[in-house]
């Protein structure tokens, strides 16, 4: 079952994320727009060789939306998809690509994420809060189990979910914060070796992390993602393609995703994530264990999120991941290189495109186009989306030649 | 001509019950707590559904449980979160696994966060709200 790994991320384009955007205000459109042509100027391809496009929601329609872009971008799609899975819809996005070459849809499809929410307003057309920006990934519209049983709660947005999540795993298995900042320190290294990051230049310690405010009873703020403007671009294409582009391929061999539920209190077993079988499949797909990997990428909206999927991707044995994460340099220059490029928590999490980070932060370490953070000999990445409260998860495997 | 934006005065939003999940709302006002049960899956379902998850078998039937149960884990919030609960103090957003084997959303009261621990035995509190004509249920410490 599954991909042959005959399609290739061929060109990818990242904006450095801004806290407060210091570029000129655009559309999610016209972002989409000048991302995919910033990406396909980096694998050397052109706008004409592209016939596929998926993308996440946009601010300009509710309804339409590939048809919309296509249109926008003057494209002939043979395959225009929209993915709806928060953030594991880039990696989702990614092998739903890969997919439509390998069926001979497309010979290139562009995967574009805009992430920059602060868009123009006009005296006619002002900025309004509406229920989808105060209540967030939950939906207040009547009957929606989310408007009926967990927004008149209080339980909605991410930071207390995410909280709840990390004090059921300390009851089952314990709990280290020093380990959990650990994450953080480790990535904010990475993002110390990665010009664009948000958090470039700025160093912390575990202290710092610990000292930081107490967000969501036992996460700090150091370890939750800081929102950004910014947004990401990849190509991906099929053999011929790949002999045109001036890249490294990254081919992708293999994926899994796995979607369940909404809400985690509605989870079978909340300490058994998607994640298990999403890698699972990801991994007996690619025909490769978990020691045949150079780097890891992994979603990081919250350091509990990273300590599960360590564990529920089979890197660590359940239960022992903070003991793993002690253990092991998560650096670019460690012996085990996770989130190479700062993860979301440090490089920034440009919205919707904060999945796209993972992905991109596999391809440029396989590309060899790192820099200081560069993995050496890197050949083979595993690469994760996490959307909602770890309730739609999505894994991806890419290897160079 | 332009008009200044005036931000909505905004307080927590109370639940709305539908057709289908009024059973369990009008338990909740009688202070009583009433859920869907499955004879062939052979179990308690929440939230209610028309037909029963995984097997969507069309037998679900409305029984009355306990409302006891244990806390399966919990978050002190200490930021609201929403603007609508900017009044609401810190919340303890809880989820609470019913004896009968369902998970429930609520918040923890009369407890003192530094008293709270994962696996504790709760007991319902019927919170009345006349004017929105709902009752929600909240949970504190068993005793």
């Amino acid at each position: 079952m599954g991909l042959r790994g005959e399609a290739a991320i061929l060109g990818y384009f990242e904006l450095p994320p801004q806290r407060k955007l210091a570029r000129e205000k655009t559309f999610n459109l016209e972002q989409w727009a000048r991302l995919s042509k910033a990406a396909l100027d980096d694998a050397g391809l052109d706008a004409t060789d592209v016939n596929g496009i998926v993308t996440p929601l946009i601010g300009e329609a509710d309804m339409f939306v590939p048809s919309t872009i296509t249109e926008y971008l003057g494209i002939d799609a043979n395959f225009a998809e929209i993915v709806d899975l928060g953030g594991a819809g880039s990696a989702a996005a990614i092998w739903r690509a890969a997919a439509a070459v390998e069926l001979g849809l497309c010979d290139a499809v562009l995967v574009t994420f805009p992430g920059t929410h602060d868009v123009p307003t006009h005296e006619r057309r002002p900025f309004e809060m509406n229920d989808k920006m105060y209540f967030g990934a939950s939906s207040n519209a009547y009957g929606s189990p989310q408007a009926e049983f967990e927004i008149p709660y209080g339980n909605l947005g991410q930071n207390g979910p995410y909280g709840q999540i990390a004090k059921r795993y300390g009851y089952e298995f314990g709990y280290d914060e020093h380990a959990m900042a650990k994450i953080a320190v480790d990535q904010r290294t990475n993002a110390c070796a990665t010009p664009d990051a948000v958090f470039h230049g700025q160093p912390i310690s575990i202290e710092d992390v610990l000292a930081s405010p107490l967000i969501a009873d036992p996460l700090h703020m150091l370890e939750i993602v800081m929102p950004c403007q910014g947004g990401a671009a990849v190509v991906i294409g099929n053999k011929n393609m790949a002999a045109k582009s001036k890249n490294r391929p990254v081919w992708i061999k293999g994926f899994g995703e796995r979607v369940p539920y909404k809400t985690p209190t509605y989870a079978k077993d909340l300490m058994s994530s998607p994640m298990i079988h999403a890698a699972d499949q990801a991994f007996s797909m690619a025909g490769i264990g978990r020691e045949d990997v150079d780097m890891v990428s992994i979603y990081d909206c919250y350091s509990i999120t990273v300590l599960m999927s360590l564990e529920d991707a089979g890197f660590a044995e359940k239960g022992k991941g903070m003991q793993f994460v002690n253990e092991h340099d998560l650096t670019y220059r460690g012996d085990f290189p996770m989130n190479t490029a700062g993860g979301q928590l440090s490089f920034g999490q440009a919205g919707i495109a904060g999945g796209m980070h993972h992905v991109i932060d596999g391809a440029r370490q396989i590309m060899g186009r790192a820099g200081e953070a560069q993995v050496t000999d890197c050949n083979r990445a595993f690469v994760t989306g996490n959307g909602g409260i770890m309730s739609e998860q999505t894994a991806l495997i890419f290897e160079g030649e | 001509m332009s008009t200044a934006y005036t931000p909505p005065v905004l307080t927590r939003p109370l639940p709305v019950p539908t057709p289908l999940t009024k059973p369990f709302w009008d338990a909740l006002a009688e202070h009583k707590v009433r859920i869907q049960y499955s004879p062939s899956l052979g179990e308690y379902i929440f939230y209610p559904r028309p037909l029963a998850p995984r097997t969507l078998a069309d037998d679900l039937q409305w029984r009355e449980i306990s409302g006891a149960g244990t806390l399966y884990t919990y978050t002190v919030a200490t930021r609201p979160p929403s603007a609508h609960f900017a009044n609401e103090g810190t919340l303890v957003l809880a989820i609470v696994q019913w004896d009968e084997g369902p998970k429930f959303s609520t918040e923890l009261v009369n407890v003192d966060p530094a008293d709270i621990r994962v696996g504790m035995r709760v007991a319902p509190v019927f919170c009345d709200y006349p004017e929105a004509d709902i009752t929600m249920l909240r949970y504190e410490p068993e005793n």
